[in-house]
């Protein structure tokens, strides 16, 4: 088996409770299971991390990059959509 | 702890030495490992080792009056007292995984028991041991599933690992009279004991990756008292070249 036989996974990392998952990388391996390990290895060496995400590559359905005028343009003039004229209290933590 | 003397030196040393050769040998996959991805791995494997080699060679100073570095650089083949298994060149992937297994497998109940020493600074080094020691476990148990439950052909080279291997497995679950001193005093480990789990643990991981356990025939022994296989010397001389070559070098 050689590397080229490996499919891809995109790695997803929690640092901690109350954050999100955040994409970090992707990788290669022989299966769910040890793409999970190789995440560890390879992205959690700086011991920031609490949860690993692996989602094979291939299942990931991505919006084409040449039709991001219609996708994206149109929210730009909303403005009165951004919740900008509220305060959010410290406690409230990550949001 | 002092009337213990000798013998408690020269248990921490024995528990020092395998980690640090087993940590030396995994170093030679650095940059040659079959993916960046198992690179990264066995590095880190690597790592936990020495991380493991140098906390028991900093108890063992403490305890021995020689430094750290001393017992790691400045001893000769024969002082050093690493199970044989840990020693043995890495071969193929499959036995380099295989060797993992075979060991982790024992340190894991091996370091559980430690951690309840007498010896409070063992017990604590063991603690953290025990968390590194099961994700090697872990990681070598998911690749010898598949290898031996993989191709034909992957099936035959982790077979093959593990007959080659076999015949080290057995020095690990010896106990001498420095065992038996400490186990008395309350420091040591008695590994005897830890048999049946590991049998436990391997026929699991075997019966899973479909790979047949050999016979119990002749166990080669004598790492732990300083009788080792050639490969030891090569490898010392490897690693041991630049503190003799520039006695005292620091950076």
């Amino acid at each position: 088996m050689t590397e080229k036989d490996w499919p891809l996974y995109e790695v997803f990392i929690r640092a901690r409770n109350g954050l999100a998952h955040r994409h970090v990388g992707s990788l290669h391996a022989v299966d769910a299971e040890m793409a999970l390990q190789n995440a560890r290895d390879v992205y959690t060496r700086l011991g920031d991390a609490a949860s690993i995400w692996v989602v094979p590559s291939a299942a990931i359905t991505a919006s084409d990059p040449a039709r991001k005028e219609e996708m994206f343009e149109p929210t730009a003039t909303k403005i009165y959509r951004h919740p900008t004229f509220y305060e959010v209290p410290d406690e409230v933590g990550n949001m | 702890m002092a009337r213990h003397g000798t013998h408690h030196f020269n248990y921490v040393l024995r528990l020092a030495d395998s980690p640090c050769i087993l940590g030396q040998r995994l170093t030679e996959w650095t940059a040659n490992a079959p993916a960046i991805e198992e690179d990264i791995a066995l590095a880190n494997i690597a790592l936990d080792c020495f991380g493991q080699a140098r906390a028991l060679y900093g108890h063992a100073a403490h305890l021995g009056g020689r430094s750290e570095d001393d017992l790691a650089f400045l001893r000769d083949a024969p002082d050093f007292r690493n199970h044989l298994i840990v020693e043995q060149p890495n071969g193929d992937f499959a036995h380099t995984m295989m060797r993992q297994l075979l060991y982790s497998a024992f340190m894991e109940p091996y370091y559980e028991a430690l951690a309840a020493s007498r010896d409070e600074t063992l017990a604590g080094i063991a603690a953290k041991a025990v968390k590194e020691v099961t994700y090697h476990v872990r990681h070598s148990a998911e690749w010898v599933i598949r290898l031996g439950d993989g191709t034909e052909y992957s099936h035959q080279r982790a077979q093959a690992a593990l007959d080659e291997l076999w015949m080290y497995t057995g020095e690990m679950f010896e106990r001498d009279s420095l065992d038996a001193a400490m186990i008395a005093a309350g420091i040591g480990v008695d590994a005897a004991a830890l048999k049946p789990r590991w049998d436990e643990t391997l026929d699991e991981i075997l019966a899973q990756a479909t790979l047949t356990r050999p016979a119990d025939g002749w166990m080669i022994s004598g790492g732990r008292t300083g009788t080792h296989t050639e490969h030891l010397g090569h490898m010392l001389s490897e690693m041991q070249f630049l503190q003799r070559a520039y006695p005292g070098a620091q950076w």
